[in-house]
């Protein structure tokens, strides 16, 4: 199958972990990682593992031309700005940041009818660790209230995050209700400075009309466990579903494949990691496409 | 000197101790005794403040806009404070704040992530509210890291900086210390929030006082996560005998303590909570450096998973928890008992 031509705008936490895993990935060919500071770590491991690098963020990747594919791991503020430079180039986006341009996606819940957008949506790191959980729960029974805690690891989250809470807690909470099917939502963060950091971790709390099989939901959320797996390795129910009340628990752990930063950080696999998985169904309709027309 | 500023915080913090159930109308009616007693500062809302009411942290007894409406028609000129944690809370609900009265935003972080409260910090002083940088367990930092964080928030715009002795795990000599270093290094006032966990509630809001803070926090009888906090009619007695000057009058607060007992026992299910006392728990807390909002899930867990709590606390502390972090007070009980 032939590569599509990607590259990756932003050097930060989010954008370097991605450009390792575009590296070894057969259907991507990386052009180029844009930053604004020449001296960032991030453009530095990207000039020293051979890739093509700019200081000028957006400007250097329109400039270069040829790009099919842009994943942007700015800010949100920043990505409002690229979003209609990327639509107008005709560069597709996977929006990293939670600006919520496009829709938003989660690829074991809703890819199958999002991938014809040319603007995506990762949503954030919390909500692809929990939204799956909560949409398995919903199709066993409606999900009347949804709450998702994420704990990240202070040192895993850059200061795009940091500056971007309040967006990333009401992307997080909206994603919940429209993509996991919940009637209300919440969802909180939190950072933890604990030193040895600590592995990124989730509760979802589904609260459901009684009664309920419990081992229907329970089967649900480890089936839906298992196929994010497929993607992110060390996505790991920690406490399976439990009914307390009248709500479900769940923890989830997420390791990271420890690409960039160390494996505590997997709220960085995970949103990176769902990334290049929507990035290869965009890669797959485009090279047929070309086939079709070369052909 | 300048009079201190005494914060009640009884109707936030307290909050913790009868797990979130304070109704609107205890709320009005303690504001209201509050503000006859001299309070000219009162924090309302969730324990863990706006934004806070869920599964994971316990629901309030009604809407956080109800808790804020009781408490800002109770009072004529007290200023209304809330508690924000970026991460729980969110522009949404300051703004929501704002428009129902509240005038003061004291928003909140774990004391080495002061960066997450810039957004809400500025927005605070656009909406022209008195904006307060609160650092979380300051104790779990050191003093020159507490100077950093505070000097960030100075930049956003905070109007003074609150250091949280979350878990009472300090001594007098160490609030001190942070204390008066910080106000060398930083241009606006200092206040102190303390934790009875150690007993020493009252000994280090003096000792802070001593070194120069400027806001005090405390609670009618002490109402507050685990051990409680100082009891602020306490606090008024003490600060009098050291001669330090407040705008509250100790009667008019002993009494204001009255009517908070007397409109819990109004409530079957509020009249059974108990007062905070210094217990077993409550020491291990402080001395393990383990956040007082723990307490109620701690002692749940290890009574569902049949641990004993002591050795979940030590965990806990070893495993440095942050605030409101109780999904991880479950998840060491179930070790501990051998189930997970």
């Amino acid at each position: 199958m032939a590569k599509i031509s990607v590259a990756i705008l932003g050097s930060g936490n989010i954008g370097t972990d991605l450009m390792y895993k575009v590296r070894r990935n057969d259907k991507f060919e990386l052009k180029m990682v844009a930053g604004i500071e020449p001296d960032s770590e991030g453009l530095a491991l990207a000039r020293k593992l051979g890739y093509e690098t700019c200081d000028n963020g957006i400007e250097g990747i329109l400039q270069k031309g040829g790009i099919d594919l842009v994943f942007d791991a700015t800010s949100a503020r920043a990505h409002l700005a690229h979003a209609p430079r990327l639509k107008a180039a005709g560069i597709i986006a996977i929006d990293l940041t939670p600006a919520a341009v496009g829709p938003g996606v989660i690829p074991v819940v809703n890819i199958q009818d999002r991938f014809t957008e040319t603007n995506v949506n990762m949503v954030s790191c919390g909500a692809q660790a929990t939204v799956p959980v909560v949409a398995a729960i919903n199709k066993i029974t409606p999900v009347e209230y949804a709450e998702t805690v994420s704990t990240l690891a202070s040192r895993s989250a850059g200061p795009g995050t940091r500056h971007n809470i309040d967006e990333f807690t009401r992307t997080t909470a909206r994603s919940v209700h429209d993509i996991g099917g919940a009637k209300k939502s919440k969802s909180i963060i939190v950072l933890n400075p604990a030193e040895p950091p600590i592995i990124m971790r989730n509760t979802v709390y589904a609260s459901v009309n009684l009664p309920v099989d419990e081992k229907l939901v329970r089967d649900a959320v480890m089936a839906v466990a298992e196929k994010i797996k497929a993607y992110v390795p060390g996505y790991k129910i920690t406490v399976e579903p439990f009914l307390d009340g009248d709500h479900f628990t769940t923890c989830i752990e997420v390791t990271g494949a420890g690409d960039y930063l160390p494996p505590y950080a997997g709220n960085l696999d995970i949103i990176t990691a769902a990334a290049v998985n929507v990035a290869e169904r965009y890669a797959e309709s485009i090279s047929s496409e070309r086939k079709a027309t070369n052909g | 000197m300048d009079k201190l500023t005494v914060v009640d915080v009884t109707l936030r913090d307290g909050n913790h101790t009868v797990r979130q159930q304070f109704s609107p109308d205890v709320m009005g009616k303690v504001a209201a005794a509050l503000e006859a007693a001299g309070v000219n500062m009162i924090e309302v809302g969730h324990g863990d403040g706006s934004g806070g009411s869920s599964i994971h942290v316990g629901r309030t007894a009604a809407p956080e806009t109800e808790l804020i409406k009781a408490v800002v028609s109770a009072v004529k000129k007290t200023r209304v404070a809330i508690f924000l944690i970026p991460g729980f809370g969110t522009m949404d609900d300051l703004q929501q704040a704002y428009d129902l009265g509240v005038t003061v935003a004291r928003v909140a972080c774990h004391c080495t992530e002061a960066d997450i409260t810039e957004q809400h910090i500025q927005l605070a002083r656009k909406l022209n509210m008195l904006a307060v940088g609160y650092l979380i367990s300051f104790g779990m930092a050191s003093v020159e890291r507490i100077v950093e964080e505070a000097k960030k928030m100075e930049s956003y715009g905070a109007q003074y900086i609150n250091l949280a002795d979350s878990q009472g795990y300090l001594v007098p000599h160490q609030v001190k210390e942070y204390i008066t270093t910080l106000r060398q290094e930083i241009k606006i006032p200092v206040g102190f929030h303390a934790h009875n966990n150690l007993g020493l509630a009252i000994g280090n809001s003096l000792a802070a006082v001593e070194a120069g803070a400027a806001y005090v926090d405390g609670s009618l009888k002490g109402f507050g996560g685990g051990a409680g906090n100082a009891q602020t009619e306490t606090l008024v007695a003490a600060l009098k005998r050291g001669g330090f000057q407040t705008e509250v009058d100790l009667f008019r607060i002993l009494d204001a303590a009255d009517t908070l007992v007397a409109e819990l026992k109004k409530y079957p299910e509020l009249a059974k909570v108990s007062m905070p006392t210094v217990d077993n728990d409550s020491i291990m807390m402080g001395y393990a450096c383990v956040y007082g909002g723990y307490v109620l899930p701690i002692k749940r867990a290890a009574k569902e998973y049949g641990c004993d709590p002591r050795e979940l606390v030590i965990r806990l502390g070893k495993r440095k928890v942050v605030a409101t972090q109780e999904d991880v007070v479950i998840e060491e009980a179930r070790r501990l008992a051998g189930k997970a």
